[in-house]
């Protein structure tokens, strides 16, 4: 792999850039490989990555539709935080903010992972309640967690209307400090050359379009539209389409898609330094370094996989924002987009051993993948070497919906993912 | 006050009977009113407008509208300040104040144009190369610092802004020759048609390039279409008016701009913009093209504009941009150009074509005005800092010379603007004659015509938009009663020669001229394996400035696909999306501010509180007393004497945001038995019973109590947040799963007020208000229902209690709550009757451990959860049954509902705390206080948990986690007061 | 904006709507012969199909009625609207000539 450094930058501005070579092969699919990856996201790559690297298991193949990165991990709002609830989500996460936390160097790419902290903003007396449990619980969690008052949220944030009078009026809230952001597209794009780097082939513009069962009803190949590609294990990493790629090899999921929307505004000089949610209106919004406003909420409350979402989700998104930072009312909204969220009943990932021998599963993540795609991907190749789950993973898997051990963020939090 | 040395005497569609003066960069100005900022500045002789994002180059004018990629504007003052607005979009009024953005300290001198000096390091994508060590942390801040164009105001945003609905039947979108033809041909057809022009005067082209249409100038056919549309009812023009998007079903989105800077600040009731939502059945589009820039080496110097803008600017606003002007095309549209810049008294020094053949007219047409053409040239560099000054001219056998110009005008063809069609979900096609992308076929209901559909003469746009009108008519049964416009002959145009880039030069070729992406940086992306066009959008950033790269994205992709050896077609265009230009966030928010958003519902008896002086708090979306504090009490104290108050003698409360809904019909009851966990149909009429109701996951989701009135009628109270979501909750089984049973659900939530009387002195007082229900305990016990009269007014009593003592609450006709409120309170002066608000009830409640379900219980807690295990005795199936069997919900370690007393006397143990447990993996959450506060009565704390094991712990001692350190509790019976209820019998 | 075509109120935009979620879902009872595996099931899975999709839609602002859509989950496009008892709009019209 071509290491990258700011004295490679300074040699290469000399050079008209000509010496900079491809981030990643554009391989021919070979007829059969040791384990066939559906999806080129964040997770999708990070598992192929975590596979050669901690496992040796390079024969692998990471198959996508279109372009890598081009599903929900070029769409999300870029925030990465690990504050849950229960204390298996708290594990997962933090988890994977641990891993963001070394990623630029363990993958020698600029992921950009900024710490500027999330701030959960409390507007009621019931909201404060409810925020000191779980920041209790996150506290025993081993995440770091803690309550900051209104004059501290006030200096954090300026632009927030701290007003008693406003609808939502800003009693406290609680913080991460070490969640944030990061560039999601260079996540992605990091993963992709380093795990080529070690061997993995990532073809592109190859679509899944059925999988191939033997006598037994294992999985041995995939049907794509570049031909017919054998596999040892095949593993599932396309969000909302899971259901899709689910009906190809027979079996159903507890998953509906969704849209969610993401707004971006022209860019301007500093003016929020952190994360902001607001647990009343479910409206989070950061800025990103190229300055834009990057704003999130909830979603289209109907399945799509249209990738786009309607106006009324805007109006109550966006006049959110109006209304709680009323400073930034005139400040001029540039792209609106969406991605496909695959929504679990209890809003936490599925990992692991899919009903069909075979076959591996990493999806459910509904609004919150981009922050797990390190620790996803660890997850998943570790199932895949080992043919057991995680230590993270247990309580993910498929089989709680039989048995009923839901882990509810939600419900117990109210956070929305 | 630098004079316009640059405006044309006459000509133009600006006033110059009305003199503007404006302010930019420190410095004043006069315009005239029709200019926008832009035409003004250019008038006066101002090049220099910014300085571009990256790299600081110094900047001009490339465009005259919406496609302006350099000239951003700061404008406005204090909290009226507006960042990036294009200059091109400005009107100019009379004291309109503008600085430049992304320069510092100014225009001329920017410490921030180093960047250009070290421009060769700072090539696409290189951040993700390096910043990495120690971390991305130390360099944030200042890069940061560095990126972003204007400022964000600091002061809230003053404006108004509206929003509005509408429907029609065909919305046309653009008002050019193809969108008037369109709209001229439904005049008179009885269909209601929309015309939206995001201009401030209909025409489009024809405003700027002359056109002889059904025998008159193309000016004089818009206007008599336009007053012909303004007298017809069926008709309406909206100007100033972008269409913004394109929705599901045929909805559109717009943006008018309504009211200025100056206009809002003197009339608050001056609205700044106006969201539309239009609903058509049928919508044409005729949103025009935009003109592509030519990618040469230097072609980013100020006053190098797109050749069509330079028209716009002489025919609009009468303004010269450049004496000495040097053209570039591949076309034949920008000798227009040419001729105009000619005819308003400009030299052209060149017109450099790149084709090699020439039309014999154009020639001609040229050499008449002495204009030097060059074919088979090319423009391959520039020279100039502040603005232009030479180009440098490579001839078809090779030669090369500089020429002095002070103004290029490029042209590389058209390309269609194709974003609402996608928007829509249109699929593009790419048409290799006139080398852009243009609509295939249909997307929803909307039809192309004109230069969006890549039609690009007069005649074809204007029956191209004729023909999409009687198309539409006809899908909606309306008839076109006219022909046909007639066009004067036009010209034959040659076909252009697509030249994608220009090769040769020193200087960088900018592509996207916002985000400073060369041609250096899309083969930097290509180099590197980042070759699909969404890829190589994200890693250059091309595209994504505030222009969404409306002039380089398809320059952009073509090199690439010429790159890779993909045809343009195969290699596609990044996805069109909401909005087609920026819109202010406010704009979304419409009129629903303040009170308007979100609004908060009231009691009521609202008013009485307020007279009592209540402290009010957001409950679940009503507004309602937390208490009534008297003079020099802090909030805890009033709420303590509240409750205090209540056991010694007698509280009211304000209940009416309690769900109230009746359940009427013959299979009533057994509707209940299915909805509640526990059974309701063996209730007897005038008789109560709490239940509890649980979703299919076995979770409690809310509580309440049910009411027999008759045999066939019951009342259910639910939770005051539940009102709204439970009579939802049971009309969606009736409708989708019980179809088969006779009952109605009747949500009364808000048709009656609840006032609960309740203490040792309730009866007395309900006495003393009068009342002819016989209230002795055997007539009227505990749990139990009358009709009858209080105070005159025929009301329903419950004798309920959630506080533990004699409790009366009485459902009252909203409309004369206010009245018994009056009547219950005068008559409770003498027995010391209080008004208890929502902290004092919650308190009294804790101390005698009833559940407050989603305080006490969250999403996850079942009934078996908080002692109600024999739920699971009753035969009949019931919502959430099946799930209270599984092994989960069976569990012994699951958190139970308990109560908890501090073992230190003086401790009062904090909401939200937890119970720890120390574990092998260290110290867990063995459940958490739920409901906690110092009891007045008791004269000590009470609080109520959850904790692991639940009531199998009684007895136990367990350690608390508060912010004062590890404190003990002992797991106690929930009830801490009266746990007989004794006191409820009263 | 999705427009909807209620039964009883005739079109509306989609802001006077909420969906249901997949329709045609059983509900097994009784409860005891209800294995975990088939209360998991109808609990949870769902056909979330790219394309045609039958879904319940309630007139929330409106008449509070439900009533039944065939949607295009990728489009958009609705294509049928039938009533909370019945299969399909096919099933709708054999019963109404049967």
């Amino acid at each position: 792999m071509q290491g990258y450094s700011g004295w490679k930058v300074f040699k290469e501005g000399l050079r008209r850039q000509m010496g900079w070579r491809q981030a990643w092969r554009d391989p021919v699919p070979q007829e059969s490989y040791d384990v066939v990856i559906v999806g080129g996201g964040g997770h999708g790559l990070a598992t192929a990555y975590y596979l050669a690297k901690n496992y040796g298991i390079r024969n692998v193949a990471v198959l996508e539709k279109g372009w890598i990165g081009g599903g929900n991990t070029g769409r999300n709002t870029t925030v990465v935080r690990s504050n849950y609830y229960y204390p298996a989500s708290a594990a997962l996460y933090d988890h994977s903010v641990k891993l963001y936390e070394g990623l630029a160097t363990e993958l020698n790419y600029n992921v950009m992972f900024s710490q500027r902290g999330m701030i959960t903003l409390a507007h009621s007396r019931h909201d404060l309640e409810a925020a000191t449990r779980w920041v209790g619980a996150m506290q025993l969690n081993g995440v770091d967690s803690e309550m900051i008052s209104r004059e501290e949220i006030a200096r954090r944030v300026p632009a927030l209307d701290m007003s008693p009078a406003a609808r939502y009026p800003v009693w406290g809230g609680f913080m991460q400090k070490r969640a944030g952001t990061a560039r999601h597209d260079a996540v992605a794009w990091g993963y992709a050359r380093a795990a080529d780097s070690l061997g993995v082939d990532i073809i592109q513009n190859c679509e899944v379009t059925g999988m191939v069962r033997d006598a037994s009803g294992q999985v041995v190949a995939v049907d794509t539209s570049r031909g017919r590609i054998r596999a040892g294990k095949v593993a599932m990493t396309v969000a909302g389409h899971s259901t899709v790629l689910a009906d190809m090899a027979g079996f159903r999921l507890p998953i509906t898609s969704y849209a969610l929307q993401a707004f971006v505004s022209e860019p301007l000089k500093p003016v929020i330094d952190t994360v902001i949610l607001s647990l009343a209106t479910g409206v989070y919004i950061s800025q990103s370094d190229k300055g834009g406003l990057v704003v999130g909420g909830s979603l289209d409350l109907y399945p799509s996989y249209a990738q786009r979402g309607n106006l009324p989700t805007m109006r109550n998104v966006l006049g959110a924002v109006a209304e709680q930072y009323p400073s930034l009312g005139r400040v001029r909204f540039l792209r609106q987009w969406a991605g496909i969220v695959d929504i679990c009943p209890d809003s936490s990932p599925i990992i692991g051993q899919s009903p069909v021998p075979g076959l591996y599963l990493n999806c459910g993540w509904g609004t919150g993948g981009f922050k797990a795609i390190p620790v996803g991907g660890t997850l998943l190749a570790h199932h895949l070497a080992t043919d057991e789950p995680h230590e993270l993973a247990r309580s993910f898997s498929l089989e709680r919906f039989t048995t009923g051990a839901l882990i509810d963020e939600a419900a117990a939090s109210g956070i929305a993912h | 006050m630098t004079s316009q040395t640059f405006r044309l005497r006459s000509g133009g569609y600006v006033d110059r009977s009305r003199p503007v003066t404006f302010h930019f960069g420190g410095k004043t100005y006069q315009g005239f009113e029709g200019d926008t900022l832009a035409s003004a500045l250019l008038a006066n002789g101002v090049r220099l407008f910014g300085r571009s994002f990256k790299y600081h180059r110094p900047r001009g004018l490339i465009g005259a509208g919406v496609e302006e990629a350099n000239a951003l504007v700061q404008l406005g003052s204090g909290g009226r300040s507006t960042p990036n607005v294009r200059a091109t979009e400005i009107a100019l009024y009379d004291g309109l104040q503008a600085q430049p953005v992304n320069c510092w300290p100014s225009l001329g001198f920017d410490v921030g144009g180093v960047n250009n000096l070290v421009s060769r390091f700072l090539a696409a994508g290189f951040y993700y190369k390096t910043f990495m060590w120690p971390n991305w942390h130390l360099y944030e801040g200042f890069i940061r610092k560095a990126a972003g164009i204007g400022k964000a105001p600091t002061e809230d945003d003053p404006d108004r802004y509206e929003t509005r609905f509408a429907h029609c039947d065909i919305a046309v979108v653009g008002s050019g020759p193809a969108g008037l033809a369109a709209a001229r041909a439904a005049a008179r057809s009885g269909a209601r048609v929309m015309l939206i022009e995001q201009d401030s005067v209909v025409g489009g082209s024809l405003r700027t390039d002359e056109a002889q249409i059904d025998a008159m100038s193309g000016t004089l056919w818009a206007e008599h279409i336009g007053r012909e549309f303004a007298a017809s009812p069926d008709m309406q023009i909206l100007t100033k008016t972008a269409a913004v998007g394109y929705f599901d079903h045929n909805s559109l989105v717009l943006l008018e701009t309504i009211g200025n800077e100056a206009l809002c600040a003197a009339d608050p009731a001056v609205a700044r913009y106006r969201l539309w939502q239009v609903r058509a059945q049928q919508v044409i589009l005729a949103t025009g093209a935009i003109e592509r820039p030519i990618v040469f080496s230097g072609n980013d110097r100020p006053n190098i504009m797109l050749a069509g803008a330079v028209r716009h600017y002489i025919a609009r606003h009468a303004v010269l941009p450049g004496r000495k002007a040097v053209i570039f095309t591949n076309n034949d549209d920008a000798y227009r150009t040419a001729v105009a810049l000619s005819d308003a008294g400009a030299r052209v020094v060149a017109l450099v074509d790149v084709r090699s053949h020439i039309a014999p007219d154009l020639a001609q047409q040229m050499a008449s005005r002495d204009i030097p053409v060059h074919a088979g040239s090319a423009i391959i560099d520039t020279k100039g800092g502040k603005a232009v000054r030479a180009a440098r001219i490579r001839t078809i056998d090779d030669r090369s010379f500089w020429i002095d110009c002070d103004l290029v005008a490029m042209s590389g063809g058209y390309s269609p603007a194709v974003h609402l069609f996608c928007q829509a979900g249109g699929k593009l096609g790419f048409d290799e004659e006139h080398a852009c992308f243009v609509p295939g076929g249909r997307a929803q209901q909307a039809r192309s015509a004109g230069a969006a559909a890549g039609r690009f003469t007069i005649s074809e746009a204007v029956s191209g938009g004729h023909e999409a009108m009687v198309d539409a008519l006809a899908e909606l049964g309306f008839a076109c009663d006219r022909p046909v416009p007639a066009c004067a002959e036009e010209r034959q145009i040659m076909p252009l020669a697509p030249v994608w880039h220009v090769a040769g030069g020193k200087s960088k070729a900018f592509v996207d001229f916002q985000n400073d992406v060369s041609v250096d940086d899309i083969a930097l992306s290509a180099r590197e394996n980042f070759v699909s066009v969404e890829h190589l959008k994200r890693y250059t950033t091309l595209g994504m400035a505030a222009d969404q790269g409306k002039t380089s994205n398809v320059n952009a992709l073509a090199i690439m696909a010429s790159l890779t050896g993909q045809s343009i077609e195969s290699t596609g265009t990044t996805r069109y999306r909401f909005p087609f230009t920026s819109m202010p966030i406010g704009s979304f928010a419409g009129r629903a501010r303040g009170a308007l958003f979100r609004a908060m519902r009231h009691s009521p008896a609202h008013d009485r509180h307020v007279e009592l002086g209540a402290h009010f708090e957001d409950y679940g979306g009503w507004q309602r007393p937390s208490c009534y504090p008297r003079s020099g009490e802090t909030l805890e104290a009033a709420e303590r004497r509240e409750a205090r108050t209540v056991r010694q003698a007698a509280g009211m409360f304000d209940g009416s945001p309690l769900g109230k809904i009746e359940v009427v019909g013959p299979d009533a009851g057994r509707f209940l038995d299915l909805i509640y966990a526990n059974t309701m149909s063996t209730l007897k009429v005038g008789m109560v019973r709490y239940g509890l109701m649980l979703n299919e996951l076995g979770v409690i989701i809310d509580d309440g109590v049910a009411t027999r009135l008759a045999e066939d009628r019951f009342l259910i109270c639910t939770s005051s947040g539940g009102a709204t979501r439970i009579a939802a909750w049971l009309e969606e089984w009736l409708q989708c799963e019980w179809l088969d049973l006779d009952v109605i659900v009747a949500p009364v939530t808000t048709a009656w007020g609840v006032i609960t009387l309740t203490g040792p002195k309730a009866r007395a007082i309900l006495t003393d208000v009068g009342t002819n229900i016989n209230l002795s305990a055997d007539a009227f016990p505990h749990m139990s229902y009358k009709e009858g009269k209080v105070a005159g007014i025929d009301v329903r009593v419950l004798r309920v209690s959630y506080t533990g003592e004699l409790s009366y609450e009485i459902n009252v006709p909203a409309s004369l709550m206010a009245l018994l409120w009056d009547r219950i309170a005068g008559a409770g002066v003498v027995h010391g009757l209080t008004a208890v608000g929502v902290e004092g009830w919650m308190l009294l409640r804790t101390e005698k451990g009833y559940l407050h379900i989603g305080g006490d219980t969250d999403g996850t807690t079942t009934p078996l959860d908080v002692g109600w295990s024999h739920v699971l005795k009753k035969k009949s199936d019931f919502v959430g049954r099946r799930s209270l069997l599984q092994v989960e919900n069976q569990r012994s370690d699951r958190l139970g509902f308990v109560g908890l007393e501090a073992v230190e006397a003086d401790v009062v143990l904090p909401i939200s705390a937890h119970i720890i447990a120390e574990r092998p993996g260290g110290i867990e959450s063995d459940g958490y206080i739920t409901s906690a506060g110092f009891s007045p009565t008791l004269n000590r704390g009470v609080a109520l948990g959850m904790i692991r094991g639940g009531d199998r712990r009684m007895g136990e001692i367990v350690s608390i986690r508060t912010p004062a350190g590890i404190r003990k509790a002992k797991i106690v019976n929930p009830a801490a007061y009266d746990p007989e209820g004794e006191r409820l019998r009263a | 904006m999705l427009l909807i075509h209620c039964p009883w109120c005739g079109p509306r935009d989609e802001i006077e709507f909420q969906c249901g979620g997949q329709s045609h879902i059983t509900r097994p009872g009784p409860p005891e012969e209800v294995s975990d595996e088939r209360w998991a099931q109808y609990l949870f899975e769902r056909i979330n199909p790219r394309g045609l999709h039958r879904e319940r839609w309630l007139h929330a602002y409106g008449c509070r009625r439900w009533f039944n859509v065939a949607r295009d989950t990728a489009t958009h496009a609705i294509l049928e609207i039938y009533p909370m008892n019945h299969a399909s709009a096919q099933a709708v019209e054999q019963e109404g000539q049967g």
